[in-house]
């Protein structure tokens, strides 16, 4: 599996108090541990399990996943803005690697 | 006596081999009723759910088991005092019923959610929210599936 890449899709402006909506991707085989190589042997199990979004430090969303997700986990989901600043995206993998990507949203 | 023939041999092997196999399948591999019901308790807390309030939608039929779309909408002020704290996604002919739990935060703004999920074969998919003060409700879909999403 390459690097996995995150994607994210966050509206460049808001109005204060509004919620928008967030559209996040990330590639991923999501391993499931079900699948059997060639030779019979199980696949271990290899997934993200943890995705977390704050805005200027605090958490708005989180996703605990399991391994039925689906490969390259897609979330949908709101966010209120009280005020400009910066969405962080997070994606936590088994094997211990953490992902991330930011988007700043401005205000007006 | 009947003559014992190759022919004899070998399909008296085969049923052998048979009624052994289906012992093998004893074990299932599919949740089964019981560890889905066992998975709603434990993000329950024991508590029944109501019916109300959340509304799991997914199609009735999915093509692909390998990418199901499902998305969860709770209706909740979302406020300091009142809000969504979490939905769970169960699906209970899975080999492991539990799928993905949102955690929402006032900060959400709405109690929404969607994603993409596998179904290994036909099945009823659960959403089950737990709200700030915690009542518990869900809903539930089946959902037909003709490719299954296992990978195997």
């Amino acid at each position: 599996m390459a690097t996995p890449k995150p994607r994210v899709k966050v509206p460049k402006k808001a109005s204060a108090g509004e919620t928008i909506t967030i559209k996040t991707l990330i590639s991923h085989d999501m391993e499931s541990g079900q699948r059997k190589d060639k030779d019979g042997n199980v696949i271990p199990r290899e997934i993200i399990n943890k995705f977390t979004c704050e805005f200027n430090g605090t958490k708005v969303f989180e996703c605990d996943l399991e391994p039925a997700v689906a490969a390259n986990p897609y979330f949908e989901f709101s966010a209120k803005v009280p005020e400009s600043g910066t969405f962080k995206f997070t994606w936590v993998d088994d094997n211990g690697s953490v992902y991330t990507e930011e988007q700043k949203i401005t205000v007006e | 006596m009947t003559r014992i023939t190759r022919r004899t041999l070998l399909s008296g092997t085969a049923s052998i081999a048979a009624i052994a196999g289906l012992g093998l399948l004893a074990r299932p591999a599919w949740a089964s009723a019981e560890a889905a019901q066992e998975a709603v308790d434990a993000f329950t807390g024991g508590k029944k759910p109501e019916t109300g309030k959340i509304t799991l939608t997914a199609p009735e039929i999915a093509e692909n088991g390998n990418s199901v779309p499902v998305t969860v909408e709770v209706d909740s002020p979302m406020t300091e005092g009142d809000y969504v704290a979490s939905v769970t996604i169960l699906a209970d002919g899975n080999p492991n019923p539990e799928v993905a739990t949102f955690h929402f935060t006032p900060m959400s703004g709405a109690a929404a959610a969607t994603t993409r999920i596998r179904l290994a074969k036909t099945q009823n998919v659960m959403a089950i929210a737990k709200m700030s003060d915690g009542s518990v409700y869900s809903d539930q879909k089946e959902v037909k599936v003709t490719i299954g999403g296992c990978g195997g």
